[in-house]
């Protein structure tokens, strides 16, 4: 009996070890679920031309954080960067792999999609629990034409931690010192007020099945799905509307040659058609790997997508990364290396 | 035991000798098999008891027992305090009973004592049915269709008018306990959670119940009867007072399973760390917060004070059954 048991494990031990053979071959990685649909088109293309596959499974950026610190994937996503210290301390290097914008979306009985404009303290204010109805003075002031009803607002925020919640109370906190000070940023904050519901779906179906609610949700998310949003304005006192191109534009008016590891947060941008809730998703990825190839190859990949994805990225509603910049990401590989020699570029 | 009981056998022939240590081999074996089995979940329970402590140790370290009795749940700042969501765990199946119990109670009573034989097994049959629901679904249909009636319903005003005068009332408009049902525009809330739970609970009463009350002697149910007691009385002064034990024990039950439940609570309670005097406020639970923010804690004290969270959780519901055995044993001895 002991024998049959003895040889059952050998067999079970010899399978995992055969099937995690034939997976060498994929890029395995995992984190973000805001690039998650972007990942899972490029990777669908670069299958078809390379036959290699990407593994990633989108557990969140926490749980990327936390993989890729482990070495049990090659590469994670974050939607927060990380700072110096958090990325010297684990041996990674971050650099950005694509963009897109968060909308806040509303259901005002009486106001069209579209119709209504709001502006980062006025967000903050009711956010913060400051503005409680939609009449409110600070609200009219920026929509002279519209009819608001003195209605109570529901706020609708992330219940689970989010890297979409990271930049949108970043971008309150750029707009109001009332926010910074007291609530500030992350991917979970202690929200004042309103109601918390589990992921963008979950904020999505709450604002619209509730009268007089606000919520915010990744762009992608509410063109598909085509909720209604509100126009903002940004950091120039310009209007804008969420669109491909006013993300692009915040894109590429952000600083990045001057940002440290890439560690900058595209929202409150400058330049007059920037969409000043833009946002980005990181891939982290270990700067001494223990298995170098595997990196060679996550690296290839996000060089084919940086040049090729471009259109795939842009029928999801996502913004690829601007050239200028991909140029200044794919020179700072130099500094992901085995043995002395960077692993980018060597073959 | 078991293991001796081989030995008896004489093992002087052959083939009776060889049937006595079969016996004796398979009684081992079986011996160990089970006891295996019984240790296993001794092993399981302290293994996972254990890695809570160890896993919450750093948020005891940092927060102490004060964890318990405050509110401020700031992953900025990293403060976490779970007064909220132990307050919200407590008033959601507190409500939950008061809701499930009186229900349950009369579904069981009607079932034993009232039902025609004809409707009893189609009734039997859905409250059976209404236990294999899982979770989610009720979450699901909490969500889309029992929030936004209570928003719309319960939560609103009624206006109308009668005799040329106009009315507007709502639950919030009551005197004295109007604040406890503040409007509110949002079906998502602690009440709404709880009226999802005593759905969710009554099936587990009810079966307990309902069985428990069978166990009634007939004698004693046909002599009220036979007194000229009305089906009230018998049930207040001779089934209830005969299962007590019992229905303490289905109560408890329910009980526990309203502390635990954590899918449909989290789509219905509206995840806010807030402590509300209005039962219309949205709120959270352990098991809600758990669930919502684990993944994305990203900082050693934060995921620390989930575990610890779970392991007051745990420590509420031992509690719970632990009262429910105690309450048990004493009606034993009585």
């Amino acid at each position: 009996m002991k024998t049959a048991l003895l040889a059952g494990a050998a067999a079970a031990v010899i399978s995992l070890a055969m099937s995690g053979a034939a997976l060498a071959a994929d890029i395995t990685g995992a984190g973000s679920t805001f690039i998650y649909p972007v990942f899972a088109k490029w990777a669908d293309a670069y299958k078809t031309t390379t036959g290699i596959g990407l593994n990633y499974q989108a557990i969140g950026s926490g749980g990327g954080i936390k993989q890729v610190e482990a070495k049990t994937v090659t590469f994670g996503a974050t939607d927060k960067p990380l700072s110096d210290d958090e990325l010297q301390k684990n041996g990674l290097v971050q650099f950005p792999m694509i963009m897109g914008g968060i909308v806040p979306i509303f259901n005002i009985d009486g106001v069209k999609p579209g119709a209504l404009v709001l502006d980062a303290p006025s967000l903050a204010g009711i956010f913060q629990g400051k503005i409680t109805r939609w009449d409110d003075a600070a609200i009219k002031a920026l929509n002279p034409s519209v009819t608001l009803p003195s209605a109570p607002i529901v706020v609708v925020h992330r219940a689970d931690g989010s890297g979409t919640t990271f930049n949108f109370t970043d971008y309150l906190g750029k707009g109001s010192k009332d926010w910074a000070d007291n609530i500030g940023s992350d991917t979970a904050v202690e929200w004042p007020v309103g109601v918390g519901a589990k992921g963008s779906d979950g904020v999505a179906n709450t604002v619209k099945q509730t009268a007089g609610s606000i919520g915010y949700v990744e762009y992608a998310y509410a063109a598909q799905n085509q909720l209604a949003y509100a126009d903002l304005k940004n950091a120039a006192g310009k209007t804008i509307e969420p669109s491909l191109d006013t993300f692009a534009a915040a894109a590429s008016n952000a600083d990045w040659k001057d940002a440290r590891n890439f560690n900058l947060v595209i929202t409150n941008q400058p330049g007059d058609t920037s969409w000043p809730i833009a946002a980005s998703t990181w891939v982290l990825i270990h700067t001494q790997p223990t298995d170098a190839a595997a990196t060679a190859e996550a690296l290839k990949f996000f060089d084919w997508a940086y040049k090729n994805g471009k259109d795939q990225a842009k029928a999801l509603d996502y913004v690829s990364i601007p050239d200028a910049v991909v140029t200044q990401i794919e020179a700072s590989w130099s500094g992901i290396t085995a043995g002395g020699k960077p692993i980018f570029g060597a073959d | 035991m078991a293991v001796t009981t081989g030995e008896t056998f004489d093992s002087s022939d052959g083939a009776s000798g060889n049937q006595a240590r079969r016996v004796v081999v398979q009684d081992r074996i079986f011996y160990y098999l089970t006891l295996a089995s019984a240790v296993f979940v001794v092993v399981m329970l302290i293994g996972v008891m254990v890695s809570l402590v160890v896993g919450a140790w750093p948020a005891l370290e940092k927060f102490g027992p004060s964890f318990i009795w405050t509110q401020r749940w700031s992953p900025v700042k990293e403060i976490f305090g779970a007064l909220s969501p132990i307050y919200g765990t407590i008033i959601t199946s507190v409500i939950a009973m008061i809701i499930g119990i009186p229900v349950s109670f009369g579904i069981a009573i009607f079932l034993t004592e009232i039902c025609p034989d004809a409707i009893r097994r189609p009734i039997g049959v859905a409250i059976e049915l209404l236990a294999g629901i899982p979770s989610i679904i009720y979450g699901l249909w909490g969500f889309f269709y029992l929030a936004p009636f209570m928003a719309a319903h319960i939560q609103g005003v009624w206006k109308f008018s009668l005799f040329g005068w106009n009315f507007a009332l709502s639950l919030g408009g009551i005197p004295l306990i109007g604040g406890l049902f503040a409007n509110s525009a949002s079906g998502l809330n602690l009440f709404t959670a709880a009226v999802i739970l005593a759905i969710m609970v009554l099936p587990f009463i009810t079966s307990i119940t309902r069985d428990v009350f069978q166990t009634v002697p007939t004698l004693l149910r046909e002599s009220a009867y036979g007194m000229g007691m009305t089906t009230w009385e018998v049930v207040r002064h001779i089934v209830i007072p005969y299962c007590r034990v019992g229905l303490v024990g289905g109560i408890m039950l329910g009980l526990g399973r309203a502390l635990g439940e954590t899918m449909a609570v989290t789509f219905v309670i509206g995840n806010s760390h807030a402590i509300s005097a209005s039962l219309f406020a949205p709120a959270t639970t352990i098991s809600a917060t758990i669930a919502n923010e684990f993944s994305e804690a990203t900082t050693g004290v934060y995921t620390s004070s989930l575990i610890l969270l779970g392991l007051v959780l745990s420590i509420i519901t031992f509690a719970v059954l632990g009262l429910a055995k105690w309450l048990l044993v004493r009606g034993d001895i009585k």
